[in-house]
């Protein structure tokens, strides 16, 4: 059991890492600011074809794209939000939604025009490179990947906690009316939230590729699982999604190994609800 | 200035006169509507099916039209099902009104079964490209006809096949773990394959199910390792097929082989993305004869266009050119004519694995599927004997 188990909750881990790098950048945007980011899913899936089209056509590894993506991807949302996000939606948190919604349907059915709805994948030179730990054979892909989870994870919650700009940001989400009195830009911090936020989709996108695949409904694939983790760990929270993802994983992998990779699913949903009936501000969220 | 002399400005005039008459003379187009889903879930393959339609009327008008009707050359209307069967079924209504002498599509089963329906209506012959379900010309419609195979000998035909495979290389292959989507495709096939597995002396250890989507396969890879089957035969769809075969090969589980029947994720695409994953993966599937000479010029003609061959692809061509056969057959665009055309058919013009048409019920009898196998870097036809163009790699090579 032992050679089943340890390697079950080992991948859970990992897997955790994964779903925190998407749901990182989600918890900035959703969680600090309160925009449900629609199209943070659509996001992930455009770095990941950025990904796919630096590897596939110009063979540069997706590790070494890490920076290039992750800047691009940047101020794509910087774009997106001072040009079409913002203006749209006037501030307003219900129009806000709407002009992340259709963003991200304007989006998949251009990426669905342009790249038509295949699968695509790469093969890197890590991508079958593993690594012994007791009985469990660990893909570097994926160790990579929790790697940079950690650290995105650390570099997000010191700029929100420890720089002017974060606490600014904490500032407008707090009271906007408030901070725009002490002379901060609103608007510009919403600005920065979103491309700080969408950048981290072009990091995820880097270590996903090279153990994923790629297509205009991937970002489906991992939006829900990353709202269930941004809620489960408190809104807002950096700790929290960090340790939302993992719990997820964790669950998820043990569920598809007792229950069956048909029925072991439910779990996490299980747990959502569990988690929010007696902490309904998330397990690291506050009132 | 060209002056013209009075002889001249007669001849020119009376030629003037004279060519609305010319253009009279001139056949006018007749219709076919192409019904397939080019935008949803299966907006790949329904293009795919699309492409090769407006490939084969391309090659038919090149080659002068349809000769029994004065060289009328063919139009084509492109209707889009968007994936669902509602849809589909409006676009025929819509393209009947317009006059289209047959329809071809529309590539999922869910949608022909709709689409054939509405088109019965009007008694509009059509010719399907993609569907398998054996449902749709087993409802007595007259106007629905089929070149291409059924699902309902397909698991006997695959199991045939890997039942030659394994004897033929001392039957490597004594045990096997089914992994399947967990909807009606994958969890019937599963149950079908595995009542039917002992009887090629292969025993079933596991039915391993999985949701779509499912992000990781490293649950079931490790069970799969443990239970240390001969073979592992998957039914999924394509994300899930890249995945697990990702896992199976990242967690180094060694295989006599890795089967599929109609696999979703097995393509062109994928072996060429991925030369180390798909390596020796077997599927049986569509394809065509590749010991005819016309079937690499008619790949190439894809490939030129900066297209994946795909084999829906090449049912949109067939499915065209039997129609337009039928019409050469009938002579005629009468509804009733070239359904009487199609149902003797005995159109032979065409570069599949299999022999001229008979149709009984509206479905072509000796259709079948082959087996392919990855080889570097390309997909091989290895079985049956008479069409194989490579020599199976059975078992599969070590994982290093």
């Amino acid at each position: 059991m032992w050679e089943l188990l340890f390697p079950a909750v080992l991948n859970g881990i990992l897997l955790g890492g994964v779903y925190a790098l998407v749901a990182l950048g989600l918890t900035l945007i959703y969680g600090v600011l309160h925009i449900v980011n629609f199209a943070h899913g659509t996001l992930l899936m455009i770095g990941m074809f950025m990904v796919w089209l630096l590897a596939a056509k110009m063979g540069i590894d997706p590790y070494l794209a890490l920076p290039v993506v992750t800047l691009a991807m940047g101020a794509l949302g910087w774009a997106l939000y001072t040009g079409l996000i913002g203006p749209v939606s006037r501030g307003e948190d219900k129009m806000l939604l709407l002009a992340t919604l259709g963003v991200s349907i304007l989006f998949d059915n251009g990426m669905m025009v342009a790249f038509s709805g295949d699968t695509r994948s790469i093969e890197t030179a890590h991508s079958f490179s593993t690594v012994d730990i007791g009985p469990a054979l660990v893909p570097v892909t994926k160790l990579v990947s929790f790697g940079f989870a950690v650290v995105v994870a650390g570099a997000l919650w010191a700029f929100i906690a420890l720089t002017e700009t974060g606490r600014a940001i904490r500032a407008v989400a707090k009271e906007a009316d408030g901070a725009r009195l002490m002379g901060i830009r609103p608007a510009r911090m919403y600005a920065v939230a979103f491309a700080v936020g969408t950048a981290c989709t072009g990091a995820a996108a880097c270590l996903l590729l090279p153990s994923f695949y790629v297509n205009p409904g991937v970002g489906n694939v991992f939006i829900l699982i990353a709202f269930t983790i941004v809620v489960l760990g408190g809104m807002g929270s950096f700790v929290g999604a960090a340790f939302g993802a993992l719990l997820v994983g964790v669950i998820e992998s043990l569920g598809g190994l007792f229950l069956g990779e048909s029925l072991g699913p439910i779990l996490v949903p299980l747990t959502f609800i569990a988690v929010l009936l007696f902490r309904p501000n998330g397990l690291f969220g506050r009132s | 200035m060209v002056k013209l002399n009075r002889r001249q400005f007669v001849a020119t005039g009376a030629a003037v006169l004279a060519s609305p008459g010319i253009l009279r003379a001139e056949q006018a187009p007749i219709k076919f509507g192409l019904v397939h889903p080019v935008s949803g879930a299966l907006s790949f393959s329904g293009s795919q099916c699309r492409l090769g339609g407006v490939l084969a009327i391309k090659h038919i008008n090149d080659a002068g039209g349809i000769k029994a009707l004065g060289g009328a050359k063919i139009d084509a209307l492109l209707g889009d099902a968007q994936s669902r069967p509602e849809v589909g079924a409006s676009v025929v209504e819509q393209m009947a009104e317009q006059k289209v002498v047959g329809f071809t599509g529309s590539y999922s089963s869910a949608i022909s079964l709709a689409t054939t329906q509405a088109a019965a209506k009007y008694d509009i012959p059509f010719c399907l490209d993609g569907p398998t379900a054996q449902l749709i010309t087993e409802r007595g419609l007259r106007n629905t006809f089929r070149f291409f195979p059924t699902n309902a000998t397909l698991v006997d035909d695959a199991l045939r096949s890997l039942d030659a495979l394994n004897k033929s290389a001392g039957s490597p292959a004594k045990t096997a773990i089914l992994v399947h989507e967990d909807g009606e495709f994958g969890t019937n096939t599963a149950k079908l394959l595995s009542s039917k597995l002992p009887g090629i002396n292969i025993e079933v250890r596991e039915l391993i199910a999985h949701a779509t989507p499912t992000r990781d396969f490293s649950n079931i890879a490790l069970r799969i390792k443990a239970a240390a089957p001969d073979m592992v035969i998957i039914t999924n769809y394509t994300n899930e097929y890249v995945l697990l075969n990702r896992t199976l090969v990242q967690q180094k589980v060694n295989l006599v082989a890795v089967f599929s029947v109609s696999g979703a994720g097995f393509n062109l695409k994928f072996v060429k993305d991925q030369p180390t994953i798909a390596s020796g993966i077997i599927d049986f599937n569509n394809w065509y004869n590749p010991k005819d000479s016309r079937s690499a010029k008619f790949r190439a003609e894809i490939e030129t266009k900066g297209e994946p061959f795909t084999w829906e692809a090449l049912h949109g061509y067939f499915a065209v050119r039997l129609l337009a056969d039928a019409i050469e057959r009938a002579g005629s665009t009468d509804k009733n004519k070239v359904i009487a055309a199609l149902e003797t058919s005995t159109f032979s013009d065409h570069f599949m694995p299999y022999g001229p048409t008979k149709f009984v019920a509206g479905q072509n009898q000796g259709a079948r599927m082959v087996a392919l196998q990855a080889q570097d870097g390309d997909i091989k036809v290895i079985a049956p004997a008479e069409f194989a163009e490579a020599k199976a790699i059975f078992p599969r090579h070590p994982l290093k």
